[in-house]
Protein backbone atom coordinates (compact mmCIF):
# COMPACT_ATOMS: atom_id res chain seq x y z
CA UNK A 1 0.00 0.00 0.00
CA UNK A 2 1.66 3.18 -1.16
CA UNK A 3 -0.46 5.55 0.87
CA UNK A 4 -1.25 4.30 4.34
CA UNK A 5 -4.08 5.90 6.22
CA UNK A 6 -3.38 8.54 8.83
CA UNK A 7 -6.19 7.32 11.07
CA UNK A 8 -8.53 4.39 10.94
CA UNK A 9 -11.36 3.47 13.28
CA UNK A 10 -12.69 -0.04 12.64
CA UNK A 11 -16.02 -1.29 13.98
CA UNK A 12 -15.77 0.67 17.21
CA UNK A 13 -18.22 -0.17 19.99
CA UNK A 14 -18.07 2.22 22.89
CA UNK A 15 -20.13 2.65 26.03
CA UNK A 16 -20.67 5.27 28.68
CA UNK A 17 -21.82 3.02 31.49
CA UNK A 18 -24.66 1.00 29.98
CA UNK A 19 -25.31 3.46 27.19
CA UNK A 20 -24.10 2.14 23.85
CA UNK A 21 -22.86 5.42 22.38
CA UNK A 22 -20.92 4.12 19.36
CA UNK A 23 -22.15 1.12 17.40
CA UNK A 24 -19.77 -0.43 14.87
CA UNK A 25 -18.40 2.94 13.87
CA UNK A 26 -15.72 2.87 11.17
CA UNK A 27 -14.03 5.81 9.56
CA UNK A 28 -10.86 6.40 7.61
CA UNK A 29 -8.73 9.50 7.27
CA UNK A 30 -6.27 9.44 4.38
CA UNK A 31 -2.86 11.04 4.78
CA UNK A 32 -2.94 14.75 4.03
CA UNK A 33 -6.73 14.76 3.80
CA UNK A 34 -9.41 16.51 5.79
CA UNK A 35 -12.30 14.45 7.04
CA UNK A 36 -15.43 16.31 8.11
CA UNK A 37 -17.28 14.45 10.85
CA UNK A 38 -20.85 15.67 11.08
CA UNK A 39 -23.87 14.81 13.15
CA UNK A 40 -26.42 16.19 15.56
CA UNK A 41 -25.74 16.88 19.19
CA UNK A 42 -25.24 13.52 20.86
CA UNK A 43 -24.64 11.63 17.62
CA UNK A 44 -21.30 10.36 18.95
CA UNK A 45 -18.84 12.75 17.31
CA UNK A 46 -16.98 13.73 20.46
CA UNK A 47 -17.08 10.13 21.62
CA UNK A 48 -15.21 9.18 18.44
CA UNK A 49 -12.56 11.74 19.37
CA UNK A 50 -12.34 10.46 22.95
CA UNK A 51 -11.94 6.91 21.70
CA UNK A 52 -9.22 7.97 19.27
CA UNK A 53 -7.12 9.81 21.86
CA UNK A 54 -7.51 7.03 24.41
CA UNK A 55 -9.78 8.75 26.92
CA UNK A 56 -12.55 6.21 26.33
CA UNK A 57 -11.21 2.73 25.58
CA UNK A 58 -13.59 1.04 23.12
CA UNK A 59 -15.23 -2.22 24.14
CA UNK A 60 -14.69 -3.65 20.67
CA UNK A 61 -13.01 -2.58 17.46
CA UNK A 62 -9.61 -1.17 16.59
CA UNK A 63 -7.97 2.23 16.28
CA UNK A 64 -4.97 2.55 13.97
CA UNK A 65 -2.69 5.55 13.62
CA UNK A 66 -0.42 5.56 10.56
CA UNK A 67 -0.97 1.85 10.20
CA UNK A 68 -0.12 0.91 13.80
CA UNK A 69 -2.73 -0.27 16.30
CA UNK A 70 -3.18 2.06 19.27
CA UNK A 71 -6.40 0.56 20.62
CA UNK A 72 -6.58 0.79 24.40
CA UNK A 73 -3.18 2.48 24.73
CA UNK A 74 -3.15 5.24 27.37
CA UNK A 75 -3.68 8.80 26.08
CA UNK A 76 -0.06 9.85 26.59
CA UNK A 77 1.13 6.91 24.45
CA UNK A 78 -1.32 7.78 21.69
CA UNK A 79 -0.12 11.40 21.82
CA UNK A 80 3.41 10.08 21.36
CA UNK A 81 2.26 8.32 18.16
CA UNK A 82 1.40 11.70 16.66
CA UNK A 83 -2.25 12.32 17.53
CA UNK A 84 -3.25 15.72 18.90
CA UNK A 85 -6.69 16.94 19.93
CA UNK A 86 -8.24 20.38 19.96
CA UNK A 87 -10.99 19.40 22.38
CA UNK A 88 -14.56 20.54 22.54
CA UNK A 89 -14.80 23.46 24.95
CA UNK A 90 -11.09 24.21 24.31
CA UNK A 91 -9.95 23.00 27.75
CA UNK A 92 -6.82 25.14 27.89
CA UNK A 93 -4.92 24.86 31.17
CA UNK A 94 -6.44 27.87 32.86
CA UNK A 95 -3.85 28.39 35.59
CA UNK A 96 -0.94 28.16 33.16
CA UNK A 97 0.25 31.10 31.14
CA UNK A 98 -0.22 31.06 27.38
CA UNK A 99 3.44 30.23 26.89
CA UNK A 100 3.29 27.44 29.49
CA UNK A 101 0.26 25.94 27.79
CA UNK A 102 2.36 25.62 24.65
CA UNK A 103 5.48 24.50 26.50
CA UNK A 104 3.92 21.54 28.33
CA UNK A 105 2.63 20.12 25.05
CA UNK A 106 5.88 20.52 23.10
CA UNK A 107 7.15 17.34 21.47
CA UNK A 108 9.88 16.59 18.96
CA UNK A 109 9.00 15.96 15.36
CA UNK A 110 8.23 12.35 14.47
CA UNK A 111 10.34 10.85 11.72
CA UNK A 112 8.68 11.20 8.34
CA UNK A 113 7.05 14.56 9.03
CA UNK A 114 7.16 16.84 6.03
CA UNK A 115 6.22 20.23 7.43
CA UNK A 116 8.36 22.67 9.38
CA UNK A 117 8.44 21.77 13.08
CA UNK A 118 6.10 23.80 15.27
CA UNK A 119 7.63 25.81 18.09
CA UNK A 120 6.31 28.56 20.35
CA UNK A 121 7.74 31.04 17.81
CA UNK A 122 5.90 29.59 14.83
CA UNK A 123 2.66 29.31 16.81
CA UNK A 124 3.01 32.94 17.89
CA UNK A 125 3.71 33.92 14.29
CA UNK A 126 0.47 32.22 13.25
CA UNK A 127 -1.54 33.76 16.11
CA UNK A 128 0.02 37.16 16.88
CA UNK A 129 -2.67 37.79 19.48
CA UNK A 130 -1.31 34.90 21.55
CA UNK A 131 2.17 36.40 21.40
CA UNK A 132 0.83 39.60 22.95
CA UNK A 133 -0.63 37.57 25.81
CA UNK A 134 2.21 35.09 26.22
CA UNK A 135 2.61 35.71 29.95
CA UNK A 136 -1.09 35.92 30.80
CA UNK A 137 -3.00 33.13 32.49
CA UNK A 138 -4.96 31.23 29.86
CA UNK A 139 -8.09 31.46 31.99
CA UNK A 140 -8.22 35.21 31.31
CA UNK A 141 -8.24 34.89 27.52
CA UNK A 142 -11.35 35.47 25.43
CA UNK A 143 -13.10 32.49 23.87
CA UNK A 144 -11.49 33.09 20.49
CA UNK A 145 -8.04 33.44 22.00
CA UNK A 146 -8.54 30.25 24.00
CA UNK A 147 -9.48 28.48 20.78
CA UNK A 148 -6.30 29.71 19.12
CA UNK A 149 -4.33 28.56 22.15
CA UNK A 150 -5.98 25.14 22.03
CA UNK A 151 -4.99 24.85 18.36
CA UNK A 152 -1.47 26.10 19.07
CA UNK A 153 -1.12 23.67 21.96
CA UNK A 154 -2.12 20.77 19.70
CA UNK A 155 0.36 21.89 17.03
CA UNK A 156 3.22 22.06 19.57
CA UNK A 157 3.16 18.27 19.67
CA UNK A 158 4.02 18.29 15.95
CA UNK A 159 1.17 15.87 15.29
CA UNK A 160 0.64 13.70 12.24
CA UNK A 161 -3.10 13.57 12.89
CA UNK A 162 -4.97 16.59 14.18
CA UNK A 163 -8.44 16.14 15.67
CA UNK A 164 -10.53 19.28 16.02
CA UNK A 165 -13.74 18.94 17.99
CA UNK A 166 -16.15 21.78 17.14
CA UNK A 167 -13.55 24.54 16.98
CA UNK A 168 -16.21 27.05 15.90
CA UNK A 169 -18.46 26.45 18.91
CA UNK A 170 -19.44 29.59 20.76
CA UNK A 171 -17.29 31.95 18.68
CA UNK A 172 -18.27 35.14 16.87
CA UNK A 173 -18.59 34.73 13.08
CA UNK A 174 -15.48 36.76 12.40
CA UNK A 175 -13.41 34.55 14.72
CA UNK A 176 -14.93 31.45 13.16
CA UNK A 177 -13.71 32.67 9.77
CA UNK A 178 -10.24 33.16 11.23
CA UNK A 179 -10.23 29.67 12.70
CA UNK A 180 -11.38 28.18 9.41
CA UNK A 181 -8.65 30.03 7.54
CA UNK A 182 -6.14 28.54 9.98
CA UNK A 183 -7.49 25.04 9.41
CA UNK A 184 -7.18 25.56 5.65
CA UNK A 185 -3.54 26.58 6.07
CA UNK A 186 -2.85 23.53 8.21
CA UNK A 187 -4.42 21.30 5.60
CA UNK A 188 -2.29 22.89 2.90
CA UNK A 189 0.79 22.16 5.01
CA UNK A 190 0.00 18.46 4.55
CA UNK A 191 -1.44 17.72 7.98
CA UNK A 192 -4.15 15.05 8.17
CA UNK A 193 -7.17 16.52 9.96
CA UNK A 194 -10.49 15.35 11.36
CA UNK A 195 -12.84 18.31 11.71
CA UNK A 196 -15.90 17.72 13.87
CA UNK A 197 -18.74 20.19 13.39
CA UNK A 198 -22.49 20.37 13.69
CA UNK A 199 -22.90 22.72 10.76
CA UNK A 200 -22.16 21.25 7.31
CA UNK A 201 -21.78 24.75 5.83
CA UNK A 202 -18.48 25.23 7.62
CA UNK A 203 -17.17 21.85 6.60
CA UNK A 204 -18.22 21.38 2.99
CA UNK A 205 -15.87 24.01 1.57
CA UNK A 206 -12.81 22.69 3.32
CA UNK A 207 -13.26 18.94 3.71
CA UNK A 208 -12.28 16.20 1.27
CA UNK A 209 -14.31 13.41 2.81
CA UNK A 210 -17.41 13.48 4.96
CA UNK A 211 -18.75 11.01 7.51
CA UNK A 212 -22.11 11.68 9.09
CA UNK A 213 -23.01 10.03 12.38
CA UNK A 214 -26.58 9.49 13.50
CA UNK A 215 -27.38 8.06 16.94
CA UNK A 216 -24.01 6.43 17.34
CA UNK A 217 -23.88 4.82 13.90
CA UNK A 218 -22.30 5.84 10.65
CA UNK A 219 -25.15 7.10 8.47
CA UNK A 220 -23.31 8.52 5.47
CA UNK A 221 -19.81 8.08 4.03
CA UNK A 222 -19.20 10.37 1.12
CA UNK A 223 -17.12 13.21 -0.22
CA UNK A 224 -17.73 16.91 0.24
CA UNK A 225 -18.14 17.34 -3.51
CA UNK A 226 -20.90 14.74 -3.73
CA UNK A 227 -22.78 16.10 -0.75
CA UNK A 228 -22.57 19.65 -2.02
CA UNK A 229 -24.10 18.40 -5.25
CA UNK A 230 -27.04 17.16 -3.21
CA UNK A 231 -26.41 13.43 -3.39
CA UNK A 232 -27.92 12.80 0.05
CA UNK A 233 -30.84 14.35 1.87
CA UNK A 234 -28.90 15.86 4.73
CA UNK A 235 -31.93 16.97 6.70
CA UNK A 236 -32.62 13.38 7.58
CA UNK A 237 -29.34 13.17 9.50
CA UNK A 238 -28.54 16.70 10.51
CA UNK A 239 -31.89 18.35 11.12
CA UNK A 240 -32.72 21.83 10.00
CA UNK A 241 -29.81 24.12 9.23
CA UNK B 1 2.98 41.12 76.43
CA UNK B 2 5.92 38.72 76.47
CA UNK B 3 3.44 35.86 76.71
CA UNK B 4 1.62 37.00 73.59
CA UNK B 5 4.83 37.55 71.65
CA UNK B 6 6.10 34.12 72.53
CA UNK B 7 2.78 32.57 71.63
CA UNK B 8 2.88 34.37 68.30
CA UNK B 9 6.37 33.15 67.48
CA UNK B 10 5.39 29.62 68.49
CA UNK B 11 2.35 29.85 66.25
CA UNK B 12 4.38 30.92 63.25
CA UNK B 13 6.98 28.23 63.91
CA UNK B 14 4.29 25.60 64.15
CA UNK B 15 2.71 27.02 61.00
CA UNK B 16 6.05 26.62 59.23
CA UNK B 17 6.24 22.96 60.25
CA UNK B 18 2.67 22.46 59.13
CA UNK B 19 3.52 23.99 55.78
CA UNK B 20 6.34 21.49 55.23
CA UNK B 21 3.90 18.73 56.16
CA UNK B 22 0.87 19.90 54.24
CA UNK B 23 2.39 21.30 51.02
CA UNK B 24 2.97 17.73 49.85
CA UNK B 25 -0.40 16.55 51.14
CA UNK B 26 -2.09 19.32 49.21
CA UNK B 27 -0.16 18.74 45.97
CA UNK B 28 -0.83 15.01 46.15
CA UNK B 29 -4.52 15.57 46.65
CA UNK B 30 -4.70 18.29 44.01
CA UNK B 31 -2.94 16.23 41.37
CA UNK B 32 -3.93 12.66 42.16
CA UNK B 33 -7.17 13.12 44.13
CA UNK B 34 -5.73 10.78 46.74
CA UNK B 35 -6.35 11.74 50.36
CA UNK B 36 -3.06 10.32 51.60
CA UNK B 37 -3.80 9.29 55.17
CA UNK B 38 -0.22 8.03 55.58
CA UNK B 39 1.03 11.60 55.50
CA UNK B 40 1.21 11.76 59.30
CA UNK B 41 3.08 8.46 59.25
CA UNK B 42 5.62 9.92 56.82
CA UNK B 43 6.17 12.77 59.28
CA UNK B 44 6.66 10.35 62.18
CA UNK B 45 8.87 7.91 60.26
CA UNK B 46 11.07 10.80 59.14
CA UNK B 47 11.52 11.81 62.75
CA UNK B 48 12.22 8.25 63.94
CA UNK B 49 14.74 7.61 61.18
CA UNK B 50 16.41 10.94 61.85
CA UNK B 51 16.75 10.28 65.58
CA UNK B 52 18.29 6.92 64.78
CA UNK B 53 21.00 8.59 62.72
CA UNK B 54 21.64 10.94 65.65
CA UNK B 55 21.73 8.27 68.33
CA UNK B 56 24.68 6.24 67.08
CA UNK B 57 22.87 2.89 67.40
CA UNK B 58 23.81 2.17 63.80
CA UNK B 59 27.51 2.44 64.63
CA UNK B 60 27.84 5.95 63.26
CA UNK B 61 26.43 9.34 64.09
CA UNK B 62 25.25 11.95 61.65
CA UNK B 63 24.98 15.66 62.08
CA UNK B 64 21.36 16.85 62.61
CA UNK B 65 20.95 18.31 59.12
CA UNK B 66 22.47 15.32 57.35
CA UNK B 67 20.16 13.08 59.39
CA UNK B 68 17.15 15.16 58.40
CA UNK B 69 18.05 15.11 54.70
CA UNK B 70 18.81 11.38 54.58
CA UNK B 71 15.66 10.55 56.55
CA UNK B 72 13.69 12.71 54.11
CA UNK B 73 15.18 10.91 51.11
CA UNK B 74 14.35 7.53 52.63
CA UNK B 75 10.78 8.57 53.31
CA UNK B 76 10.55 9.96 49.76
CA UNK B 77 11.57 6.55 48.39
CA UNK B 78 9.04 4.81 50.66
CA UNK B 79 6.37 7.19 49.38
CA UNK B 80 7.27 6.65 45.74
CA UNK B 81 7.23 2.87 46.26
CA UNK B 82 3.85 3.04 47.94
CA UNK B 83 2.48 5.02 44.99
CA UNK B 84 3.92 2.60 42.43
CA UNK B 85 3.06 -0.64 44.20
CA UNK B 86 -0.23 0.11 45.95
CA UNK B 87 -2.00 3.29 44.94
CA UNK B 88 -1.28 2.89 41.22
CA UNK B 89 -3.50 -0.20 41.26
CA UNK B 90 -6.36 1.71 42.84
CA UNK B 91 -6.47 4.62 40.43
CA UNK B 92 -9.82 6.36 40.56
CA UNK B 93 -11.12 4.30 43.47
CA UNK B 94 -11.12 6.90 46.16
CA UNK B 95 -12.70 4.81 48.91
CA UNK B 96 -10.16 2.03 48.34
CA UNK B 97 -7.34 4.58 48.45
CA UNK B 98 -8.59 6.03 51.72
CA UNK B 99 -8.84 2.58 53.25
CA UNK B 100 -5.45 1.45 51.99
CA UNK B 101 -3.64 4.57 53.18
CA UNK B 102 -5.46 4.37 56.52
CA UNK B 103 -4.51 0.71 56.85
CA UNK B 104 -0.89 1.38 55.96
CA UNK B 105 -0.76 4.19 58.51
CA UNK B 106 -1.84 1.76 61.26
CA UNK B 107 0.71 -0.80 60.09
CA UNK B 108 3.46 1.81 60.06
CA UNK B 109 2.48 2.90 63.56
CA UNK B 110 2.82 -0.69 64.80
CA UNK B 111 6.16 -1.16 63.09
CA UNK B 112 7.46 2.06 64.64
CA UNK B 113 6.25 0.95 68.06
CA UNK B 114 8.13 -2.32 67.57
CA UNK B 115 11.28 -0.64 66.29
CA UNK B 116 11.55 2.39 68.53
CA UNK B 117 9.47 1.45 71.59
CA UNK B 118 6.69 3.30 73.34
CA UNK B 119 8.67 6.01 75.09
CA UNK B 120 8.97 9.47 73.61
CA UNK B 121 12.38 10.18 72.13
CA UNK B 122 13.59 13.71 72.53
CA UNK B 123 15.66 15.23 69.77
CA UNK B 124 18.52 17.52 70.64
CA UNK B 125 18.48 20.96 69.08
CA UNK B 126 21.08 21.10 66.30
CA UNK B 127 24.46 22.52 67.20
CA UNK B 128 24.60 26.29 67.15
CA UNK B 129 20.83 26.77 67.38
CA UNK B 130 20.38 25.98 71.07
CA UNK B 131 20.56 29.63 72.08
CA UNK B 132 18.02 32.36 72.49
CA UNK B 133 17.16 35.56 70.75
CA UNK B 134 16.42 38.51 72.98
CA UNK B 135 13.96 41.12 71.77
CA UNK B 136 13.31 43.61 74.54
CA UNK B 137 11.73 41.75 77.43
CA UNK B 138 10.99 38.67 75.33
CA UNK B 139 13.33 35.74 74.81
CA UNK B 140 12.81 33.40 71.87
CA UNK B 141 14.48 30.04 71.32
CA UNK B 142 16.77 30.50 68.33
CA UNK B 143 15.75 27.14 66.85
CA UNK B 144 12.13 28.20 66.51
CA UNK B 145 13.19 31.22 64.51
CA UNK B 146 15.34 28.94 62.37
CA UNK B 147 12.35 26.68 61.64
CA UNK B 148 10.46 29.70 60.32
CA UNK B 149 13.42 30.44 58.05
CA UNK B 150 13.54 26.84 56.80
CA UNK B 151 9.83 26.88 56.02
CA UNK B 152 10.19 30.12 54.08
CA UNK B 153 13.16 28.75 52.11
CA UNK B 154 11.17 25.63 51.21
CA UNK B 155 8.12 27.66 50.30
CA UNK B 156 10.21 29.76 47.91
CA UNK B 157 11.95 26.70 46.46
CA UNK B 158 8.65 24.90 45.89
CA UNK B 159 7.16 28.01 44.35
CA UNK B 160 10.09 28.31 41.95
CA UNK B 161 9.84 24.64 41.06
CA UNK B 162 6.12 24.89 40.36
CA UNK B 163 6.18 28.29 38.71
CA UNK B 164 9.44 28.43 36.81
CA UNK B 165 10.14 24.92 35.54
CA UNK B 166 8.56 22.75 32.86
CA UNK B 167 8.03 20.02 35.46
CA UNK B 168 6.13 22.51 37.59
CA UNK B 169 4.00 23.62 34.65
CA UNK B 170 3.20 19.98 33.92
CA UNK B 171 2.16 19.40 37.53
CA UNK B 172 -0.10 22.45 37.39
CA UNK B 173 -1.54 21.27 34.09
CA UNK B 174 -2.25 17.93 35.74
CA UNK B 175 -4.04 19.64 38.62
CA UNK B 176 -6.02 21.81 36.18
CA UNK B 177 -7.27 19.06 33.89
CA UNK B 178 -5.70 15.63 34.36
CA UNK B 179 -7.43 14.13 31.31
CA UNK B 180 -6.34 16.88 28.97
CA UNK B 181 -2.82 16.74 30.42
CA UNK B 182 -2.59 13.12 29.34
CA UNK B 183 -4.05 13.91 25.93
CA UNK B 184 -1.33 16.48 25.24
CA UNK B 185 1.19 13.77 26.08
CA UNK B 186 2.19 14.58 29.65
CA UNK B 187 3.10 11.35 31.39
CA UNK B 188 0.88 11.99 34.35
CA UNK B 189 1.72 8.67 35.98
CA UNK B 190 5.37 9.69 36.26
CA UNK B 191 4.29 12.98 37.74
CA UNK B 192 2.25 11.05 40.31
CA UNK B 193 5.32 9.14 41.49
CA UNK B 194 7.45 12.28 41.58
CA UNK B 195 4.86 14.31 43.46
CA UNK B 196 4.07 11.51 45.87
CA UNK B 197 7.76 10.98 46.63
CA UNK B 198 8.32 14.72 46.98
CA UNK B 199 5.35 15.12 49.31
CA UNK B 200 6.41 12.16 51.44
CA UNK B 201 9.99 13.42 51.59
CA UNK B 202 8.86 16.88 52.68
CA UNK B 203 6.71 15.32 55.41
CA UNK B 204 9.64 13.19 56.58
CA UNK B 205 11.89 16.22 56.62
CA UNK B 206 9.28 18.15 58.59
CA UNK B 207 9.14 15.31 61.12
CA UNK B 208 12.85 15.58 61.85
CA UNK B 209 12.83 19.39 61.82
CA UNK B 210 9.93 19.29 64.25
CA UNK B 211 11.75 16.77 66.49
CA UNK B 212 13.45 19.27 68.80
CA UNK B 213 10.08 20.98 69.36
CA UNK B 214 7.60 18.11 69.43
CA UNK B 215 9.89 15.13 70.19
CA UNK B 216 8.96 11.78 68.64
CA UNK B 217 6.41 9.43 70.18
CA UNK B 218 3.84 6.82 69.21
CA UNK B 219 0.76 8.67 68.05
CA UNK B 220 2.67 11.60 66.60
CA UNK B 221 1.35 10.53 63.19
CA UNK B 222 -2.26 10.71 64.29
CA UNK B 223 -1.61 14.04 66.01
CA UNK B 224 -0.27 15.60 62.82
CA UNK B 225 -2.56 14.14 60.15
CA UNK B 226 -5.73 16.03 61.21
CA UNK B 227 -3.75 19.26 61.25
CA UNK B 228 -2.62 18.68 57.66
CA UNK B 229 -6.21 17.91 56.72
CA UNK B 230 -7.44 21.15 58.26
CA UNK B 231 -4.70 23.14 56.52
CA UNK B 232 -5.55 21.69 53.15
CA UNK B 233 -9.28 22.13 53.55
CA UNK B 234 -8.80 25.74 54.67
CA UNK B 235 -6.30 26.57 51.94
CA UNK B 236 -7.80 24.52 49.14
CA UNK B 237 -6.29 21.43 47.55
CA UNK B 238 -3.42 21.70 45.15
CA UNK B 239 -2.69 25.28 46.13
CA UNK B 240 0.77 26.11 47.43
CA UNK B 241 -0.28 29.57 48.54
CA UNK B 242 -3.32 27.99 50.20
CA UNK B 243 -1.11 25.55 52.10
CA UNK B 244 1.10 28.38 53.26
CA UNK B 245 -1.70 30.65 54.44
CA UNK B 246 -3.66 27.70 55.82
CA UNK B 247 -0.62 26.50 57.78
CA UNK B 248 -0.06 29.87 59.39
CA UNK B 249 -3.76 30.16 60.26
CA UNK B 250 -3.84 26.69 61.78
CA UNK B 251 -0.55 27.38 63.59
CA UNK B 252 -2.20 30.35 65.29
CA UNK B 253 -5.51 28.64 65.99
CA UNK B 254 -3.81 25.58 67.42
CA UNK B 255 -1.37 27.41 69.68
CA UNK B 256 -3.73 30.13 70.83
CA UNK B 257 -6.50 27.57 71.27
CA UNK B 258 -4.33 25.37 73.46
CA UNK B 259 -3.13 28.30 75.51
CA UNK B 260 -6.45 30.05 75.99
CA UNK B 261 -9.11 27.36 75.69
CA UNK B 262 -7.21 24.14 76.26
CA UNK B 263 -10.35 22.07 76.78
CA UNK B 264 -11.75 23.31 73.45
CA UNK B 265 -8.52 23.14 71.39
CA UNK B 266 -9.91 20.69 68.87
CA UNK B 267 -13.26 22.45 68.72
CA UNK B 268 -11.55 25.72 67.90
CA UNK B 269 -9.34 23.95 65.37
CA UNK B 270 -12.04 22.14 63.47
CA UNK B 271 -14.70 24.84 63.56
CA UNK B 272 -13.08 26.88 60.77
CA UNK B 273 -12.69 23.69 58.74
CA UNK B 274 -16.38 22.92 59.08
CA UNK B 275 -17.31 26.49 58.17
CA UNK B 276 -15.07 26.49 55.09
CA UNK B 277 -16.42 23.13 53.95
CA UNK B 278 -19.98 24.36 54.22
CA UNK B 279 -19.53 27.90 52.92
CA UNK B 280 -16.58 27.68 50.52
CA UNK B 281 -15.86 24.03 49.79
CA UNK B 282 -13.08 24.75 47.30
CA UNK B 283 -11.07 26.28 50.18
CA UNK B 284 -9.75 29.79 50.42
CA UNK B 285 -7.43 29.31 47.42
CA UNK B 286 -8.81 26.14 45.89
CA UNK B 287 -8.61 25.22 42.25
CA UNK B 288 -5.27 26.83 41.59
CA UNK B 289 -1.85 25.49 42.41
CA UNK B 290 -0.36 28.83 43.33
Amino acid sequence: MANKNALCLRDIDAFYGDSHVLQKVSLTLGEGRLLGLLGRNGAGKSTCMNVTVGLLPPRAGAVEVLGAAVTRLPPEAIAARGVALVPQGRRVFKSLTVRENLMVAARDVLPGTRHQPWTAQTVFAMFPRLAERATQMAGYLSGGEQQMLAIGRALMANPRVLLMDEPSEGLAPQIVAEVMATIRKLKESGLSIVLVEQSPKLVFDIADDIVILNSGRVAVVSTAAELKAGAVDLRQHLGVF
Amino acid sequence: MTFWLLLTVNSITFGGLLFLLSAGFSLIFGLMRIPNLTHGSMFMVGAYLGTTFLSGTLGFTLDFWAAAVIAALEVAILGALMERLLLRRLAGQQLAQVLVTLGVSFMVADLCLMGWGGDPISVATPAGLGGFVRAGPAVFPLYRIAVIGIAVVFAVALWLMLERTRLGAMIRAGVDDPQMARVVGIRVSQLFTIVFGLGAGLAGFAGMIGGPILSVYPGLDQDMLPLALVVVILGGTGSLLGSFVGSIIVGFIYNFGQALLPELAYFVLFLPMVLVLVLRPQGLFGGQVL
